[in-house]
């Protein structure tokens, strides 16, 4: 089952599900969070008087780690933020989920707003900032509107505002919708974007907890995350960090497409083996055998269907696998798929998304594109694998941003790990994987 | 040369952001002309540009650099089929193929009528329903097999 038709069972997402719990798609409003608890979170906060410290050494304690891509520790990153600091500071929520595979954010969003709210007003007081955005992807022009008027909801009843609930925290939060362009995901980029400019990615250091938008120190973390916080507060760090595994606290939304049954977003423990999150998604469609997953989102590296069946859905897990958690897109491929034409569709988005500020980058990724492009077409040369790799060296780690590194990764891991269909391509100039999927697509349907 | 509602919808984009930084308006400016005028012409750019004190280039700028905004006229629907990886393994592609052969046109394509412009579009953070279709930038349609398509085309006059 999936949640594009409210009301559906909130089983849907799993049964260890926490962000997502109790969630039926029509359940969203204020008065429906309420009833499942929403907004405790802060009034602890206030009626036990906890100072903002002891909240980011609680944050620290669950090992939440960021759920936007890069999976840095949460309460670490809160810590960064000038305690003293005479001006203005900010809090800012990346929802600009474009990373494909990626669709957690979206249903987050539009099924439980207000737990983001939460998470960011408690992050805010914790960081003392009083000005927070969440940046929307543009093409979910819906949601916004959603979000929009969970806000108003929000204010209307005193948790959010001036004077949050009545004491002396005010916290101003706006929505700010984007408008198609995939780096802007990039945080720097995304405060150039609100800023009113190019979504082209900043130098760092300095960071944004020191220079971010506008100049003045900022957090920027994804909705996720920020989701994940109430529980925290509610619950407690060390009860957080039990749901999941030692430095991988909590539980996650894995968004599941390609070749399984039931695509959806799953949310579960992280250390969940991969093989009981593909079950959860009614496994492979068509009964069909898995041959690929990209575990997390198309910037991170491909992996061998045997090597994802015995490994673990958390960073640690995933990483000693050789591949990388990131935003928890979950992209699997089945034994009819054509590796090649998989790696150039890739290869075209980032040569597509490259905002053109870095030459190896701007560069690179269309050299990329157009290889992967020819062996794909039958044009191939035996020395294209090889100048592949090279090209690819040659971008990552020389760019501003890390489009660079992820337009680079899938080439380097999809040829090291089925190097003998890209050799076969070009050797054959066509297909070794006989069927592009298309008819059987039709009779799995 | 926007609406009286329109420059509502500006003015209250503006009022999110600090006083000094009316430039951080300018997404929902454009995005706004756009949806009163279709497209964003020079014209309507340089409004923009005035309304918000900013520099034209820097207005011309952000709307090329944002894939949503149109600086070419596009047909009544624009409809941007997403064909990345995710929504490629469930069918997109046979979707955009179906598109194509039933509106007689390639991607950046207009239907003679002026009804449709076909778009191929980037991953909308949907993949999940895949194949999904964005109609105007606002409207996203999704698990769009070739009968649902059909259905979907005959609805929008
Ligand atoms: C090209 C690129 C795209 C990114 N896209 C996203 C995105 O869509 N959402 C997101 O939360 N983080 C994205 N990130 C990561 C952000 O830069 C940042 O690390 C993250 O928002 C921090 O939040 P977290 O610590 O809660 O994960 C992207 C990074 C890069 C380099
Ligand atoms: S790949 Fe099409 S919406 Fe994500």
């Amino acid at each position: 089952m999936n949640t594009a038709h409210p009301p559906f069972d909130p089983l849907v997402f799993g049964p260890d599900a926490q962000i997502m719990k109790g969630v039926d798609g029509l359940n969203w409003r204020l008065a429906d969070y309420e009833a499942r608890g929403g907004y405790r979170a802060l009034k602890k906060i206030f009626a036990e008087k906890i100072a903002p410290d002891a909240l980011i050494a609680e944050v620290k304690k669950s090992a939440l780690r960021g759920r936007g891509g890069a999976g840095f520790p949460t309460g670490l990153k809160w810590s960064f933020m000038p305690r003293q600091f005479p001006g203005q500071k900010y809090v800012v929520c990346n929802s600009d989920e474009g990373e494909p595979g990626t669709f957690k954010d979206r249903d987050i969003l539009r099924y439980n707003p207000h737990v983001v709210i939460e998470g960011m007003v408690i992050g805010a007081y914790a960081m003392g900032a009083t000005v927070g955005y969440n940046y929307i992807h543009g093409e979910i022009w819906d949601v916004y509107e959603r979000f929009e008027e969970a806000l108003a909801e929000a204010r209307a009843a005193g948790y959010l505002g001036d004077r949050i609930l009545g004491g002396d925290f005010s916290f101003q939060l706006h929505a700010h919708h984007g408008y198609g362009a995939y780096i802007c995901g990039e945080e720097t980029a995304l405060l150039e974007s609100i800023e009113g400019k190019k979504g082209q990615p900043r130098f760092k250091p300095p960071f944004p907890a020191s220079f971010g938008l506008y100049g003045k120190p900022t957090t920027v973390n994804n909705t996720e995350t920020f989701a994940a916080v109430p529980w925290i507060v509610l619950n407690g760090g060390a009860a957080y960090l039990d749901l999941g595994r030692p430095n991988n606290g909590g539980t996650k939304i894995f968004s599941m497409s390609g070749d399984v049954a039931r695509p959806g977003n799953y949310e579960v423990r992280l250390g969940t083996p991969f093989a009981a999150l593909l079950e959860m998604a009614g496994g492979m469609r068509g009964g069909r055998r898995i041959k690929a997953v990209i575990p997390g989102g198309s910037s991170m590296p491909v992996l061998p269907g045997e090597v994802m069946m015995k490994t673990d859905m958390d960073y640690d897990s995933i990483a000693k696998a050789g591949s990388m958690l990131g935003s928890g897109a979950v992209i699997v491929m089945d034994e009819t798929r054509c590796m090649v034409r998989c790696l150039e569709r890739l290869s075209y988005f980032y040569f597509e998304e490259s905002c053109g500020q870095c030459t190896p980058c701007r560069e690179g990724t269309g050299w990329l594109y157009r290889m992967v492009h020819r062996i794909e077409t039958g044009r191939g040369r035996t020395e294209d694998l090889d100048t592949l790799v090279s090209v690819s060296d040659n971008i990552a780690g020389r760019t501003i941003c890390a489009l660079g590194d992820a337009a680079a990764i899938p080439v380097k891991s999809f040829i090291q790990h089925f190097r003998e269909e890209f050799a076969h391509h070009i050797e054959h100039k066509r297909c070794m994987v006989g069927e592009r999927g298309a008819a059987r697509d039709k009779a799995a349907a | 040369m926007i609406s009286a509602q329109g420059i509502a919808r500006i003015d209250a984009a503006i009022a999110k952001y600090p006083a000094q930084e009316r430039q951080s308006a300018v997404m929902t400016a454009l995005a706004v002309a756009q949806e009163e005028h279709g497209h964003l012409s020079t014209e309507v750019m340089d409004f923009v540009a005035g309304y918000l004190g900013m520099p034209p280039v820097a207005v011309y700028e952000v709307a090329s650099f944002y894939g949503m905004y149109d600086l070419e006229k596009t047909g009544r629907y624009k409809l941007c089929v997403c064909t990345n990886l995710p929504c490629a393994l469930s069918g997109a592609v046979e979707a955009a193929e179906h598109l194509k052969r039933t509106l007689g046109v390639e991607f950046n394509g207009t239907t003679p009528d002026g009804r449709f412009t076909l778009k191929e579009g980037e991953c909308f953070g949907a993949c999940g329903d895949a194949p999904v279709m964005l109609i105007n930038n606002k409207r996203m349609a999704s698990f769009m097999s070739p009968e649902a398509i059909d259905r979907l085309l005959a609805e929008l006059k």
